[in-house]
């Protein structure tokens, strides 16, 4: 019994400690300029200024950064769930020359650190005019990503071959037997790709920091991060930014929290 | 009979063998696997080469391109305190984060591993800030450890500390920074929980029949059982440590004193704001060569600490588990 109390106290003080910063940033966006220097400081403001998050938002053009977030988004997730998809089936149900040596390389990039192949893509995009478009953000995703390759392969190996060879004898092509059969099955996998590269899509800042200049093609979190060097910000709007451009990922972890837990805990199972 | 019986069964196997011929499908595979092999061309493989070329010359990105041989490299060796101070910064920075980040997530994970109601309620809790952008959590982060309004110094002053200004004194700034790091464990903890979850129950039972305390427990079958997960976990924590820059642009911007001067900044800085990219790509391959041996020396050291239950005889009793989904 004890026991027990004391595994609560822990797991209720740790939830504390994770939880406080994400609570005082909320409480902060919401505070009056007066109250914002105060000390000691305020949990809760006296009168909650809703107001903030709009002046916020027209301090810079965010419209226009969650328009280029939004369609960044959108377009590299659809990149993905199109091209692993085809990639990840030509791994799992075929066997060809060389199958074996190309999944070791697949898995091989994971381990590649961006930044050795950072300089060169920035020279490439900036051969071909990229530099100061979305396309750099957008184009790459069009062509597979190891980690979803691997975790869709992974689950295309799970499902009955017998399914396949069904639809092959009854003169399905290959794209067909994908699309009607394979496609249908993947839902849960599926929903993992686009959750996790929507996350990382929006989330992204290394990505918008290097291959845009011109404000008009910023997203929101570069557009966040340009509140550090401004003057005359202050700290209530830097945290209205922060907690509405958050909005968008905690709602989709909570409703995808059951794929998002299976799917990561399944990236460390050993093998 | 016999014959009769056999019939249908070897007919079975000449359309098995017709339809492994046409799994082969001649050129269809390579169709399917097309998008990825493009784009591992243009995309990984030709940079990497490509930056390995650079490395050798002096490549203004506008301007002369001249060879200069293993130039960057003498450089970078022996005329660049900067490249010397930045290395530093992140071993430090690595020494720090890396055991505790996976103490911190290995602890985490056992706290819900427990049977304790809501344990769903306090995963999402220790998982919520993983899911933020890392500027949000810069910009939160900033704001906590503010020296004068900050909600950690109103902590410590309740307890009659008065803390320092984190992010601007050359002591803290690199452990503010592992802190807030710390803070965005997330994913780790969870993959400690699902190896926790798939250590067998019978182990604890039969530890605890002979006798084993909780300590004792935790370290003759919590522990062995998890050496592979804290290998995956090992590896990622000491790559993430080496490609910390979004903290280190956006909370100090490398100071104070350059006492937060990750080597990836260093890297970024000569890329992007001094334009040296083949000094910069000497940079980054160096960084890839240090990422691969550490890497390398864990696998090999792992050959005497990672436990992998395959390769253990059990006793009678247990029945043999089949290997779930191999990788290749």
């Amino acid at each position: 019994m004890m026991k027990k109390t004391l595994s609560y106290l822990a797991l209720i003080l740790f939830s504390l400690l994770f939880i406080a910063p994400l609570f005082w940033a909320i409480t902060t966006a919401l505070k009056s300029p007066q109250e914002l220097y105060l000390f000691p400081p305020k949990w809760i403001p006296s009168v909650f200024r809703f107001s903030n998050f709009a002046d916020a938002w027209n301090i810079q053009p965010f419209n226009l950064f969650l328009k280029n977030t939004l369609i960044v988004t959108v377009l590299s997730t659809l990149g993905q769930l199109v091209s692993c998809t085809l990639v990840a089936y030509g791994f799992a149900r075929f066997e060809f020359k060389g199958r074996n040596l190309l999944f070791l390389i697949v898995l091989a990039t994971m381990m590649i650190p961006w930044e050795v192949t950072m300089i060169p893509q920035y020279m490439e995009f900036n051969y071909l005019g990229w530099i100061n478009t979305l396309k750099p953000l957008i184009v790459p995703s069009w062509f597979g990503s190891a980690y979803f390759i691997f975790l869709l392969r992974q689950f295309i190996m799970t499902l009955p071959r017998e399914l396949d060879e069904a639809a092959t004898i009854d003169g399905a092509s290959k794209l067909t037997v994908l699309m009607r059969v394979i496609v249908p099955l993947m839902g849960p996998s599926l929903i993992l790709v686009a959750v996790f590269q929507m996350m990382n899509c929006w989330n992204d800042y290394l990505g918008p920091l290097i291959f845009l200049n011109d404000q008009t093609k910023y997203t929101l979190t570069l557009g966040l991060s340009q509140f550090k060097g401004m003057y005359g910000v202050d700290m209530q709007s830097i945290m209205a930014i922060t907690c509405l451009i958050s909005i968008p990922p905690l709602a989709i972890f909570f409703f995808a929290q059951r794929y998002i837990v299976g799917g990561i805990a399944s990236t460390g199972i050993k093998g | 009979m016999a014959q009769t019986y056999l019939h249908p069964a070897r007919e079975q196997s000449a359309a098995l063998k017709a339809l492994k011929k046409r799994r082969r499908g001649g050129a269809a595979p390579y169709l399917f696997i097309f998008p990825w092999i493009f784009g591992f061309l243009v995309f990984t493989l030709g940079p990497l080469l490509f930056s390995l070329v650079i490395s050798f010359f002096d490549w203004p990105i506008v301007g002369k391109v001249t060879f200069i041989g293993l130039g960057n490299y003498v450089e970078m060796f022996t005329d660049d305190p900067l490249f010397w101070k930045s290395l530093m910064v992140t071993l430090k920075f690595a020494v720090l984060f890396v055991p505790l980040n996976i103490v911190v997530a290995l602890g985490l994970a056992m706290l819900l591993n427990q049977k304790v109601r809501g344990s769903a309620i306090f995963r999402t809790a220790f998982y919520l800030p993983s899911v933020i952008s890392g500027v949000a959590l810069a910009m939160i982060w900033s704001w906590v450890y503010s020296g004068d309004y900050g909600i950690l110094n109103y902590f410590l002053s309740v307890f009659g500390i008065q803390g320092p200004d984190w992010l601007n004194d050359t002591n803290w700034s690199l452990v503010a920074m592992v802190v807030a790091s710390l803070w965005g464990q997330g994913s780790m903890m969870l993959i400690f929980l699902a190896g926790l979850k798939g250590i067998p129950k019978d182990l604890y039972e039969s530890a605890s029949i002979d006798g084993s305390g909780k300590l004792r427990q935790f370290v003759s079958v919590t522990v062995p059982m998890i050496t592979p997960t804290i290998l995956f976990n090992l590896i990622t924590s000491i790559i993430a440590a080496f490609q910390q820059l979004t903290l280190a642009l956006l909370l100090t911007g490398g100071g104070p004193m350059k006492a937060t001067y990750f080597y990836a900044m260093y890297m970024y800085e000569n890329a992007f704001k001094y334009f040296k990219m083949g000094y910069s790509a000497a940079n980054a391959w160096f960084m890839f060569l240090i990422v691969l041996t550490l890497t390398f020396l864990v696998f090999k050291s792992s050959e005497a600490w990672v436990f992998y239950e395959g390769e253990m005889k059990r006793g009678p009793q247990k029945k043999p588990k089949p290997a779930k989904g191999g990788r290749a």
